[in-house]
């Protein structure tokens, strides 16, 4: 059975997802790959205001194809999240407390992880078709320019996910 | 002589590309099914239940089978009797560009690998050309994501490492692989050859009937063992462990040096989008 989460997810049902969970989120989550994670912490190097507040939020790993005039996004799957191992601290640094991504991660990240009792879930990689049906609305809100790799934020119902890294640091993989 | 227009290529490979992103090969779900059936791990047979899903969901509502719409891989083979009064690389690529535009693909080519700036609409393909007899055009494609991609290796072994190498070092990449390449994964093995014609075979590999089987007999008692040992490593649907790791292993070799024993390992996920079309010359 999955477990039903609703955003902003609050810290004792974090606290409690334990590895291998599958949930079902229902909410606000925020979009940024590579690209747009560059962007984020070069900002907060410079000390700028970041173009959303991470406190508590979602971050989904994910560069959709582009949406056709009668829908809210395209194809949507997660991709690997290991390229963003030297990001996530930084953020989770500044409130970030559930990453959404596919794959692996390094063993300072999972330590990282723990000590900020946050969170790491993996979407399943190459259903970008179903996943697109889960997402109601979606907006660029930041780095336009980037394309499919901007920031969007997006308005999901029952977004399949699965517990790889929990707050105490236990990894599925 | 025998021609093809330059139009029917560019409306060709376009087209080829939006069914390509859509719609998984019936041999290909086939397989997936036999998978689930079997898989006793519970979270991977929940994986495998969504991706079958997905390519439902895919084919009827007309939407990408996965965002990564890749790097457009092509082998084409060009009937020898057949004269071009045009660029077919150009051509090709024609078909790409309005393929990933009007098709509302994503674009994921970058210019330069540093300067990161993205071409807007997918080009330039990597086409990769071949003779044969008679008047027709080949065309072979397949967009390749950069997941699986990513996570390809290649070792120059010594001959003395035998067979035994190739095996460990197949092995060592899927495990180090993980859940990364989004297994269950295809296995394209490329062995002898040289430096760059060992990847050039591997890639070739992934393009073969996902149900064939090697016509060499060293390729073939390979392909059987390593999906064997694969399926035993438990990395599983999207990593999370359970006996379906690989759908297929495929082996091609080519003859190498008496100091080298080349090995590629090229993986393809399982969204492993592929088609395939002819074009038959009218006389010039
Ligand atoms: S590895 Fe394949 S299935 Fe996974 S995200 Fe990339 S293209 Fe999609």
């Amino acid at each position: 059975m999955e477990l039903l989460l609703k955003t902003p997810i609050n810290d004792s049902d974090r606290i409690a997802l334990k590895v291998g969970d599958e949930v079902l989120i229902t909410g606000t989550i925020y979009t940024a790959r590579d690209a747009a994670h560059q962007n984020l912490v070069d900002s907060l190097a410079k000390s700028e205001i970041l173009p959303f507040d991470l406190q508590g939020q979602i971050v989904y790993y994910v560069g959709p194809t582009p949406a056709k005039p009668n829908q809210a996004i395209g194809s949507c799957g997660p991709t690997s999240s290991y390229r963003m191992d030297k990001f996530s601290p930084i953020l989770m640094a500044e409130g970030l407390k559930v990453m959404i991504g596919k794959g692996e991660r390094s063993i300072e990240l999972i330590e990282e992880v723990k000590k900020h009792q946050a969170v790491y879930l993996i979407a399943i990689g190459g259903i970008g078709a179903l996943l697109s049906k889960t997402v109601k609305k979606a907006e660029v809100i930041a780095y336009p320019e980037l394309g499919s790799e901007a920031i969007r934020k997006l308005e999901v119902i029952n977004f399949p996910a699965i517990v790889a890294i929990d707050s105490r640091g236990n990894s599925i993989f | 002589m025998y021609k093809i227009e330059r139009q029917l290529v560019i409306d060709t490979i376009k087209a080829m590309i939006i069914e390509a992103t859509k719609t998984l090969d019936k041999t290909i779900v086939d397989k997936l099914e036999y998978a689930f059936d079997k898989e006793v791990n519970i979270l991977g047979k929940s994986v495998l239940a969504k991706i079958i899903e997905n390519q439902k969901i895919a084919k009827e509502e007309n939407i990408p089978l996965c965002q990564d719409t890749g790097v457009l891989v092509c082998f084409i083979e060009i009937g020898r009797e057949l004269v071009f009064d045009y660029d077919l690389t150009e051509a090709i690529n024609r078909g790409v560009s309005l393929g990933y535009t009007d098709g509302y693909l994503r674009k994921s080519i970058v210019r330069h690998p540093l300067n990161r700036i993205n071409t807007l609409d997918n080009t330039p393909a990597v086409i990769h050309y071949d003779f044969i007899e008679g008047n027709e055009l080949v065309i072979h494609l397949a967009p390749k994501g950069g997941g699986s991609e990513n996570m390809s290796s290649l070792k120059m072994l010594s001959p003395a490492d035998g067979r035994d190498g190739i095996i460990n070092f197949v092995l060592e990449t899927i495990k180090n692989a993980g859940g990364k390449p989004c297994p269950p994964l295809i296995v394209g093995v490329g062995i002898g050859g040289n430096f760059e014609h060992v990847a050039y075979i591997a890639k070739k590999a992934l393009f073969r009937p996902i149900n064939d089987q090697a016509k060499v007999l060293e390729d073939r008692l390979l392909e059987e063992e390593l999906l064997e040992r694969i399926n035993k490593l438990n990395v599983g649907p999207m990593g999370l462990g359970g006996i379906t790791t690989a759908l297929a292993v495929k082996v091609n070799s080519a003859p190498c040096h008496i100091a080298a024993l080349p090995v590629a390992v090229n993986l393809q996920c399982h969204s492993a989008r592929k088609k395939e079309v002819t074009l038959v010359g009218t006389i010039a």
